[in-house]
Parts: structure tokens; sequence; C-alpha cells
């Protein structure tokens, strides 16, 4: 039987680079020009196959436009597995709010954290204001991933998830953090409110 | 900034990003903005950065704290009820996705000096040093009485009436001593003080069901507690309420709440930027806090104080048989107080703190103008405190119901030991704004495959 992973993904980077635009890409293969951020949905999923047959499933997060103004939640970075910092690649200012982004995941997510920078908009070259060099080399200084992609086109979406999915640790157990749904054995300590009360509820006494 | 809003929320405690997630739910167009740099306002958890900023800006943590980011330090100490409302609100919302919780390990009381376990079986409250051998025959009685009660059956009631004869009757009709009658009234009734004797004995029982069902879901306490501190609260409605189209601003100075001619309300300055809407509710911080606010014009009132330290301890509780973490309830007439004193205590098991710290909160209504000493019983069972850091916090409570000028302000943080005060003002501000009752339902499933 093929081995089933889940990982806790989670998106950064500017308002506007396409951070919503690339998961929809990625996850439904769809492409909206003048796309309004989702509504309503808490994360989105899919699952990338890997060679072996080994599967990752990645619950993905989207800031919900929390970044907007500087106030995203701790809570959203926590028990991330993994993250992908997106720029656009026509806007210099994108890749340097991305290198904040990375310096904090640094300084408060999980060390083990696999962080890939992604250099979106590639359907717009012709614009391009950061080169190639410059973001692969901050990449490569920071142990990232690196890649450019373009979410009109598809261009590099499938590939920098699937990058992620091999460089993820999968010698260990399904992680239990961040993908706390997937593996409710590995959670047991922790108490499951959406389990209904126990039947012995009304016969305890405290007395 | 230029939009109009249905609603600003100002503060992000854990009772304005309720409202702002189910306002979003509903519909409602939401602006929710914060002067501080983090969420939770006076529900919120620290670092340790955060934690010395706020309580002594001139000194660092010292480094045998270890790292900052291990650190989640609750201001103010409030445990979840198994069966309460708040978790109700929890899975409706389906806010639980973000969130893990864990059990408080034990609920202790204090009786003529020492601490005993609040027994959560039979056999531990036959082996209970709380109560002698014939007094722990009358309490079985008594318990028997609230677990028989039933509404139809008149012969379940033993000529009792709930709503009509007051607790103090029920007390007697066992005839319960009144070391018993503390132990019920606070360790279990959670009452803060003995005014409830003299009312009907209804909400006791209530209460004493609510403790029971909550005790009977996990087995250890009646409460749970989120991993990384009861700030992961607030920050998850408020991502509940940005899923829903909420737009969040955190360090954002408030420095002035706009009125109409008439006095409604029309809007909030920060700075050179004034952002309208049609209404706002926020905590009594942005509204004078007891003194006189826009218009000359009082909107809140103090309604006494909470006095509340934060000990970080590098041992257990004694006497806790070494509980990760504990609820301790010394009830008034222990202590010749009129209000209890409570003790939260949570430690690494919860993410709160480095291994081997331990977080307790002693916390207290004030009644004299000496609120440290009040807390002293409690300081004393903790025995040697790494550090303390006092605050004493005033209780504001609005004035109005903000339907005249669109202002709705939320109520402090009270001193009882959980949340159960926090939602039924949820519940009551949410009525205030949009003229109904809000209906607790469960959310589609909206993870998309």
């Amino acid at each position: 039987m093929s081995k089933q992973f889940q990982f806790k993904l989670v998106l950064l980077g500017e308002s506007a680079v396409g951070k919503s635009s690339l998961v929809l890409r990625f996850v439904k293969d769809q492409f909206d020009d003048y796309r309004e951020s989702t509504i309503g949905a808490a994360f989105l999923t899919q699952t990338v196959t890997l060679e072996d047959q080994t599967t990752v499933k990645f619950e993905i997060w989207d800031t919900a436009g929390q970044e907007r103004y500087k106030s995203l939640a701790p809570m959203y970075y926590r028990n991330a597995n993994c993250a992908v910092v997106v720029y656009d690649i026509t806007q210099t200012a994108s890749l340097e709010k991305a290198k904040t982004w990375i310096r904090e995941l640094q300084r408060q997510a999980d060390p083990s954290i696999v962080i890939a920078l992604c250099g979106n908009k590639l359907d717009l070259s012709a614009r391009r204001q950061v080169t190639e060099e410059e973001a692969s080399k901050y990449a490569d200084e920071e142990g990232l991933l690196w890649s450019e992609t373009s979410a009109k086109t598809g261009e590099g979406v499938n590939a920098i998830f699937n990058a992620i999915a091999k460089k993820l640790p999968l010698t260990a157990p399904p992680s239990a953090r961040g993908a706390r749904a997937a593996a409710p054995g590995t959670t047991r300590q922790n108490v499951d409110l959406n389990r209904q009360p126990t039947a012995r509820g009304g016969e305890a006494c405290n007395c | 900034m230029d939009e109009e809003y249905d609603v600003i929320v100002l503060g992000t405690g854990l009772t304005e990003c309720i409202l702002s997630g189910l306002l979003s739910v509903e519909g409602k167009k939401v602006l929710h903005m914060d002067r501080n740099d983090y969420y939770g306002g006076e529900s919120a958890s620290l670092n340790l950065t955060q934690f010395f900023r706020k309580f002594r800006p001139n000194q660092s943590p010292p480094t045998d704290l270890g790292r900052d980011r291990d650190y989640a330090v609750d201001l103010i100490p409030k445990f979840i009820i198994a069966s309460g409302e708040l978790v109700k609100i929890l899975v409706h919302t389906d806010v639980l996705r973000y969130l893990e919780f864990k059990q408080i390990a034990g609920s202790f009381v204090y009786k003529n000096g020492k601490i005993s376990k609040v027994p959560s079986t039979e056999v531990e409250a036959a082996r209970s040093p709380l109560m002698g051998l014939f007094e722990k025959y009358r309490a079985k009685k008594f318990f028997e009485f609230l677990q028989g009660w039933k509404e139809e059956d008149p012969a379940t009631h033993q000529g009792l009436n709930l709503d009509k004869d007051s607790m103090r009757k029920v007390y007697q009709h066992f005839g319960l001593e009144p070391g018993t009658q503390d132990f019920i009234g606070h360790a279990l009734a959670l009452y803060l003080d003995d005014d409830y004797i003299n009312k009907p004995a209804r909400s006791t029982y209530e209460r004493i069901v609510l403790y029971t069902t909550s005790m009977a879901r996990w087995g250890k306490s009646p409460y749970i507690y989120p991993l990384y501190g009861l700030g992961e609260l607030p920050q998850s409605f408020a991502r509940l309420s940005a899923i829903y189209g909420g737009t969040y601003m955190l360090d954002k100075p408030i420095d002035e709440i706009v009125l109409n001619k008439d006095g409604s309300f029309e809007g909030v300055r920060s700075g050179e930027e004034t952002v309208r809407a049609k209404m706002v509710i926020g905590d009594p911080s942005y509204f004078g806090a007891g003194k006189e606010a826009e218009g000359g014009k009082l909107r809140v009132v103090e309604d006494g104080k909470v006095v509340r330290a934060i000990c970080l301890l590098k041992h257990p509780i004694p006497g806790t048989e070494e509980s990760d973490s504990v609820q301790i309830i010394i009830p008034q007439n222990q202590v010749n107080r009129r209000n209890d004193i409570y003790i939260a205590m949570v430690s690494s098991t919860h993410k709160v703190c480095a291994d081997n710290i331990y977080v307790a909160i002693v916390s207290t209504i004030v009644e004299t103008s000496a609120p440290e000493n009040e807390i002293q019983p409690g300081l004393h069972l903790l025995g040697s405190i790494y550090d303390k850091f006092v605050t004493v916090s005033p209780i504001y409570t609005p004035v109005a119901d903000g339907k005249q000028d669109h202002i709705y302000i939320t109520r402090s943080y009270d001193a009882t030991s959980h949340f159960e005060t926090v939602v039924e003002d949820v519940f009551d501000v949410f009525k205030r704004v949009m003229g109904k009752d809000l209906e607790l339902k469960k959310r589609e499933s909206d993870v998309e495959q």
C-alpha cells in the first residue's frame, strides 16, 4: 500500500502578487483575471503523487487578506510544514517583501519548515524587474527552493509544489503537527471537541 | 481606508473577534482594528519580548527563561468549560479546525489551610478529605437529588421548588455543613461570592449540572485549554472573519471616534484618515475607559477591579500531584473575604512556556486599597516564585445599549474562571446589533477538495 502524508502549507507574500491564483491553478487548474479572494474557504487541499507512489496531501492556507495591513496572526504559520513565499517578477518591491516574510518564518516557524520562493507572473516577463539571477542567488544563500511560475498559463506551478513534496521529510511518520485532520491517531493526547459527549455524561457524580 | 463599512470593530479581544467572525459570516462588511501590533487585546497571549515590553519596558527577558517563541503568556486567567457555550460557538463556526486543545489536569479547592482535589469519581469522593463520613452521606443524597431531578416529575423534587426556594433552603434540606456549601457553591457552581445562597436555587442547579457534564466529558477536570495559549482563540475567530471578507488592521492608533451632529457614530479617525461605518463595536479601552469620551459623554463606568498576579514558577504547584495544569479555588469564607481567590496554572504541555516553567495566575476581585495583599493566600500556595507581574484592572461596563448612537461597547473580562460571561456578552451585543438572536448553525464543510 502506498504511503500518504499530509502537510500544512502556508502562502505568504505581498498583496496582488498572485498567491490565490497560484493555488487556484494548482488545485483546480483554473485562472481568472479579475478574481476576488475566496470567501469562506478556510483552506484548500491538493494531493501530489511522487514517483514511488507516495502521496503528499497539502492543506493549503491562504492569507485571507490578513497580510494586507501587516495583520497576519502568528496562528497562521504555526505548525506549518512548508511555505510558498510569492513575489511578482514585475515588481522589485515584492521581492523585498518576500524576504521580510522569509526572515519572519525563519524567526517564528518550525526550524524544519521547507520554504519555496516563487516568482510569479512569468507571462509578463516583458515587464520583468527581478532577474532570475538575483532571486535564485538569494534563494541559494538562504537554502530555499526557488522557481518562477505563471498562474495564468500554468507554467511551473505543479513543478514547485512537486519540488516541495520531494523535499519534505517523508521518512518520519505522517506529521501530526499542522495537518491534524489527517492523523487523528497521533493527536489522541488532545481532546477532540467534534466527538460526541461520552455516555457517562448523565450519571457522573462529583461528590 | 476610504471605503465604507457596515461595522468597525475596535480591539481584537476574544469578545470582539467572535463578534467580528459572526458578523462577517452574516454578510456584514467588517473593518477590524487594534492599536496593538498583536491580536488579543486584554485577552492576548504574549511571547516573552511582548510580555516584558508590556510589564517592564526597561528590562529584557532573563536568558534562563529560554526562547522567546516558546512563550504565550495569557494576560487573563480563564479556562474553557468543556460543555459550555464557548465550545458550542467553536463547534458551530468550525473555528475548531484552527485549534488544538488539552485538558486541564486537575481542579483543587482550598479548605482549612490546605488544598484537596475536587473529586471527579465516586472512588475519589469516598477518599476525599473534604468531608467527614456522615457529611459524605448527606452530600451523596444531595447529588442524587440533583441527578434525579426531572422537571415534570414532582416525586423527584422532594418538596423543593428550584424557582422559588433559595439555595440556602436546599442546603438546609440536606443538612449540609458550611464547608460543604463552600465547596459546592464555589468549586462546583463556580460562584465568586455567596450572594447566590439567598437566590432561587435554579441557577445553582444549572451550574452544577454544567460542571458535572463538563467533568464527565474528558475526565480529569471540567476544563480544556487551547495549545499555544488563550490568544489563539481571538486569532482563530479573526481568521474566520477574514475568510468571510473582514479586513484587519493591527498597530493602528485610534485617535477619535467621530460623531455626527446628533451625537451618533459616524466613523473612526486614525491620524489623518477617517473611515466611516454604520456602527462601531469595541472594547471599553477605546471609549474613554471610565473617563469622559468624545462629546463629554461618559460611555463606560467602572464596576470594580480585578487584581491578577502572573507568576512564573520553576516547579509545579506543591500539593497538586505534580499536575501540569490546575485550577485552585480558595472560597472566600476560607480566608475571610467576600470574593474567592482563583489560581490558574498552565505549563509547557500547553505550549505556553519553556520546559520546566509553570505559569500561574492568581486573581481576585479587589476589596481593599492594597490589592496585592489580598492575593497573598493564593501566592502562598505556589511555593517559591521565580518572578511575578501584578496588574490591577478596572472592569468596565457600558452605560448605554448602543441602539441610540450605534456605539456598541463590550464588557471587560471579569474575574470568573471561564468564558461563559464572555459568550453572554457576545450574544447580547449580537442581538442589539442585528436585531435578532444569534442562531448557531453548523457551517457547511468548506474544505474544497
